[in-house]
């Protein structure tokens, strides 16, 4: 009895995973072929971007904040307390604000990509779009792929400037020391590979939000009961791939970099 | 009841062509080996009770879902296994009315109606005109810059079908348009089915449970002259407005009205009744 079950749970997982890569494979191909919905393109970038930005900004600014918090108190017992700027800086850039943007967006992107699909789909407006000749998938998934994979990028440049802006602000008001220095440690202490790390995992936690947000709309079923239910799939499944997409990316860039 | 057919039934090749469709969604078919064909200016009336696969057949017809076996023919054209690309340009041929009206809420009535033609980048003034003309036929011209919210269920139906009559499709399909809605707006909306059988003589595949309205599109003809519709000669039947009735996937009934009334056919009987 328990081996059916788990025989049924790991042919449902290994579709599940195939109708994902098909999907997302569909989704990014439709850019290279026309009809191409560029103005789509611009509304969610809008929705997705700027509608982020305050979460990001605020969430950023706050965790650069307690970053130099926590770790003037440890580096002092050191003698080191003038590293704080290197720590919040190398923190935000390489990791925090990577994973951050990636999972506060995914709270509030995938979570209403996954709702507003799915709510499409239950009410058919999603076979009305069919019918009236007009593809689903470059409609509504592909500009909202390339527009989130495009608008991470930016927010997680935003939050690494707020963050270390942040981490600023505690160290000059709250921890009474040399702004100047903070900033000269952080600036100084950075390299290339610290700043690509920081750019490639955004195009990934971009990717991944959209894709899990789309995917689990455009496969609702149930009425609005599997909506909600779609929508936490979204948002579980999005933040957890970003965080085991962030560790894989970290260890295969880390080696990388390690080689050059 | 007696009847009898005013003039002769469609000829020509056939517009939907079903040949042994079977479908199943991981349990019992849901239809079994159904074969039936609509004529160019022919519209049949699809009967059956609810969850008998009605709106199913009408999405195969569209091919927006695919048979497990058979063959669907639309406009010559088998579109059985026929890839997702190439089907949208032929559903830009048809119309459809789904149940619910399945408007897009986000977009305004001048929006919905005008989906097709925004996607094709008709210019804006030629769009305002058809849709206009769209909403006239269907008695809505109020509801222009509206949103569906604010519309009633019957308006949100005539809406939809507004929606599948601005291209001019030359085939129909309604997915119980008058389901869920109270009699007078089911009439409304008869006959504006009918206006669009009888005025533009396009052929239609139309989903119902409500034999009122089947029996009305069949004993009725839209005057264009006095604007609204009114009975044929008593006995008279449209001659191109026929019947289809399901049970259980199954195809029991393919024939005029008159074959109807008079079929041994026990469960056709009691739906009657």
């Amino acid at each position: 009895m328990a081996i059916n079950t788990i025989d049924r749970t790991a042919r449902q997982l290994v579709l599940t995973v195939q109708d994902y890569s098909l999907f997302a494979h569909r989704a990014v191909m439709n850019i290279f072929r026309p009809p191409r919905y560029w103005v789509d393109f611009l509304i969610q970038s809008d929705i997705i971007g700027v509608g982020s930005t305050s979460i990001v900004l605020l969430s950023g600014f706050f965790t650069g904040g307690v970053l130099a918090l926590q770790s003037a108190a440890t580096l002092s017992e050191f003698g080191a307390s003038n590293l704080t700027g290197r720590f919040v800086g190398l923190t935000m850039i390489r990791e925090l604000g990577p994973v951050l943007t990636g999972v506060m967006v995914s709270g509030r992107n995938a979570s209403s990509m996954a709702s507003e699909l799915g709510s499409m789909v239950v009410t058919e407006q999603i076979d009305a779009m069919r019918a009236l000749g007009v593809d689903p998938m470059r409609k509504l998934v592909t500009p909202r792929l390339f527009a989130c994979v495009l608008m991470l990028l930016f927010l997680t440049i935003l939050a690494d400037f707020f963050g270390i802006l942040g981490g600023g602000f505690v160290t000059i008001f709250m921890n009474h020391q040399d702004g100047m220095q903070y900033l000269s440690t952080a600036w100084d202490s950075l390299r290339y590979p610290d700043v690509i790390q920081g750019l490639v995992k955004p195009l990934f936690s971009g990717f991944i939000i959209a894709s899990i947000g789309c995917f689990y709309g455009m496969r609702t079923s149930g009425g609005t009961e599997g909506v909600g239910r779609s929508t936490i799939q979204a948002v579980v499944f999005s933040s957890v791939l970003i965080i085991v997409a962030d560790f894989l990316l970290t260890q295969i860039l880390l080696s990388l970099f390690a080689r050059l | 009841m007696s009847t009898s057919e005013t003039g002769g039934s469609a000829q020509s090749a056939p517009i939907v062509e079903f040949d042994n469709v079977s479908i199943a969604f991981g349990g019992p078919p849901v239809l079994q080996n159904v074969t039936f064909s609509v004529g160019p200016e022919e519209t049949r009336i699809l009967l059956g009770p609810a969850g008998v696969g009605k709106s199913v057949l009408l999405k195969l017809t569209n091919g927006l879902l695919r048979p497990d076996e058979g063959t669907i023919r639309i406009f010559g054209q088998d579109i059985s296994q026929m890839s997702e690309e190439r089907l949208f340009p032929l559903r830009t041929r048809t119309g459809m009315v789904f149940q619910e009206g399945a408007l897009f809420d986000s977009l305004s009535v001048r929006d919905n109606v005008a989906y097709q033609l925004i996607q094709e980048h008709v210019p804006d003034d030629v769009i305002d005109t058809r849709v206009h003309e769209a909403l006239h036929f269907v008695e809505l011209d109020q509801t222009f810059s509206l949103f569906p919210g604010s519309l009633s269920g019957g308006m949100r139906r005539r809406v939809a079908i507004a929606r599948a009559l601005i291209h001019q499709p030359d085939l129909v399909l309604y997915d119980s348009p008058t389901g869920g809605l109270d009699p007078i707006t089911s009439t409304t909306i008869i006959e504006l089915v009918m206006k669009e059988r009888d005025v533009y003589r396009k052929p239609s595949l139309l989903v119902t449970h409500r034999l009122q309205d089947a029996f009305t599109l069949c004993t009725h003809r839209f005057d264009a002259d006095q604007g609204h519709m009114v009975p044929l000669p008593q006995g008279h039947a449209d001659p191109n407005t026929t019947f289809l009735m399901l049970e259980e996937g199954r195809l029991i009934f393919d024939g005029s009205l008159h074959e109807l009334v008079h079929t041994d056919n026990a469960f056709v009987r009691e739906f009657l009744l």
